[in-house]
């Protein structure tokens, strides 16, 4: 679609909108809880959006996925503390970085299909914890502290926060044009028609080998991008912490939720998901509990709806599809 | 004239079993070859090395003079040579007119999305799919779905087409709509290698037949001459003097 045609598309307004009302709201009441609040649900959705490249479109589960987060965030923490880099440039690094590195790996393992390859994503996952965990530079299993004058080139620490959080949702708002741009692209009917069926996929002509690698390595660069501001703002990374499988696990559970294969479903699901979990975190009953709701609605959706919240829509009220895309 | 598709000595093991053995064929432009044999003769492993499907063990395809010997199947539907399957393989959640897009898109001319759908709109018009544009593949009747292969196919605008089994499964009316179809395919100028059980239709589509049995071609030429030759006889029936008294009985 030409850059025109965006601006006739109610599901591309929808993105700009949420994207300013995540930006403005906590903004204008000077709202330091709702944005930390609002910061997380920004990160499940751009891990879930970015998720949904791969198993929404191209019909790969990818259950090692929190690896691109974890990873952007080491080199961008490395860099800033090591080569006293600017944030922005360490995170674009860190993203670039990933996303090199994730093109070389899917190369590689997704000449693996179905439940080998979403073996191998959980291998990678662990693999580069494991390598990271005793990797002298990046501290090993200790990880690196970033000392708080890391925080002075943004204004100090109070405006500091605000900087990431604002750079934290212009990430989510271009991981979901990207989802869009990718689905109406001619790209993105080659990733659907793989994840149909792959091989009649290639013998009409969609180049299946180079395609997936290119979007294995397209959902790496935001979420690394995302990771490398999250672990800049908490000024402390560790192995256990980057590359924790819970994160790889609730983003899965939010694409499911929402809805696989569409462009708003994951956003959805991962704000729905997110506030489900908040509640469960604070209840006092059900501390830790929300993995526990996170597996039976995993199991439900799969079971009765899989097409998640945007297909019971879009199956409802076929008309919807024209607007939520 | 070099012919459009020649198959040297092509040859592909599966174990023990010899599936394609030191097979020669060509197609020429704009003619429709048969291919015919007795089920487990090796036809459809033919297309699988021809499309790049499997790589062959010996031999080489040349297609417009290019070696494409052992080149993915994408590679090779880029260079004009598309396919239908005999089990059909609908992209089942996606609509009629998205199959045929993905044909367009990433077939021989590689065409933009946009020019991609309107070529497949006017592919599936041409193959009498206009009605179930908007519906989902899977949704098909098997007759539908064998026609969303051929409209797939055409849409990538090749120049040779590997037509395998579309007319089995369907029903006389369909299968002479089929054959109406594939006639004014070829009028248009694209090639066809076409697999096909039901004698009566391959007989009259085709220029000129190949036999294949063991994965050895047993004869070559034309219909007729092919439809009376005692060793393809044989290789169907059995013994021709059981084939007599099987023909004299019916």
């Amino acid at each position: 679609m030409s850059p025109i045609a965006f601006l006739r598309k109610p599901t591309f307004w929808l993105i700009v909108l949420a994207t300013l009302a995540f930006a403005f709201v906590p903004l204008w009441h000077d709202n330091v809880e709702l944005r930390e609040e609002l910061l997380i649900a920004a990160i499940y959705i751009i891990l879930a959006a970015n998720l949904n490249l791969m198993i929404g479109y191209a019909g790969y589960i990818n259950f090692g996925n929190i690896v691109f987060f974890g990873l952007g965030g080491y080199v961008c923490v490395w860099l800033v503390s090591s080569h006293g880099w600017p944030l922005v440039a360490a995170a674009l690094a860190g993203a670039a970085g990933v996303s090199f590195v994730a093109l070389l790996f899917g190369l590689g393992i997704l000449r693996l299909r179905g439940a080998y390859f979403a073996l191998s994503t959980i291998g990678v996952n662990e693999g580069v914890k494991a390598f990271v965990a005793n990797f002298t530079p990046w501290g090993g299993s200790t990880g690196i502290y970033l000392s708080i004058e890391a925080f002075q080139p943004l204004g100090g620490p109070k405006q500091a926060l605000w900087v990431i959080y604002l750079l934290l949702v212009a990430v989510m708002g271009l991981s979901l044009l990207l989802s869009y741009a990718i689905k109406t692209s001619k790209f993105g009917l080659g990733l659907l028609a793989i994840g149909q069926n792959e091989d009649a996929a290639a013998v009409l002509g969609v180049p299946t080998p180079r395609y997936k690698a290119l979007v294995y390595s397209a959902s790496a660069f935001l979420p690394a991008a995302a990771g490398a501001l999250f672990f800049f703002k908490s000024a402390f990374i560790q192995p256990d912490d980057a590359f924790d499988l819970v994160f790889s696990t609730e983003a899965i559970v939010a694409v499911m939720l929402g809805g696989q294969g569409t462009v708003i479903g994951p956003a959805l699901g991962a704000f729905l998901y997110e506030e489900l979990r908040s509640t469960l975190l604070t209840s006092q009953t059900f501390s830790n509990f929300q993995m526990v709701i996170a597996g039976v609605l995993l199991l439900v959706i799969v079971l009765f709806v899989p097409g998640g919240l945007m297909g019971w829509i879009h199956r409802r009220w076929p008309r919807a599809k024209r607007v939520l895309e | 004239m070099s012919p459009l598709l020649e198959v040297r000595d092509l040859g592909r093991r599966f174990g023990g079993l010899h599936a394609v053995d030191a097979l020669n064929l060509t197609v020429g432009e704009g003619e429709i070859l048969g291919l015919i044999g007795p089920n487990g003769a090796g036809k459809s492993t033919v297309f699988n090395l021809i499309n790049g499907v499997f790589a062959p063990d010996a031999g080489r395809v040349i297609f417009r003079g290019a070696d494409i010997t052992g080149e993915a199947p994408y590679r090779v539907a880029r260079h004009g040579v598309a396919r239908t399957h005999q089990i059909v393989q609908p992209l089942t959640n996606m609509s009629v007119l998205e199959n045929c897009v993905v044909g367009a898109c990433f077939g021989r001319e590689d065409l933009p999305l946009a020019r991609a759908e309107e070529v497949a709109r006017e592919v599936a018009g041409f193959v009498g799919l206009t009605e179930r544009l908007g519906d989902p593949a899977g949704q098909l009747t098997i007759a539908g779905k064998k026609r969303l292969e051929l409209a797939r196919a055409l849409s990538a605008r090749p120049l040779l087409l590997l037509l395998d089994e579309v007319l089995a499964g369907l029903n006389p009316a369909e299968v002479e709509r089929m054959i109406d179809v594939i006639r004014s395919i070829r009028e248009r100028g694209v090639a066809i290698l076409m697999i096909e059980h039901l004698m009566q239709a391959i007989m009259s589509l085709s220029d000129r037949i190949v036999v294949l049995s063991s994965g050895r071609k047993l004869a070559e030429g034309l219909p007729a001459q092919v439809a009376n030759d005692p060793a393809v006889i044989e290789a169907y029936l059995g013994n021709p003097e059981h084939a007599a008294r099987l023909r004299g009985a019916a």
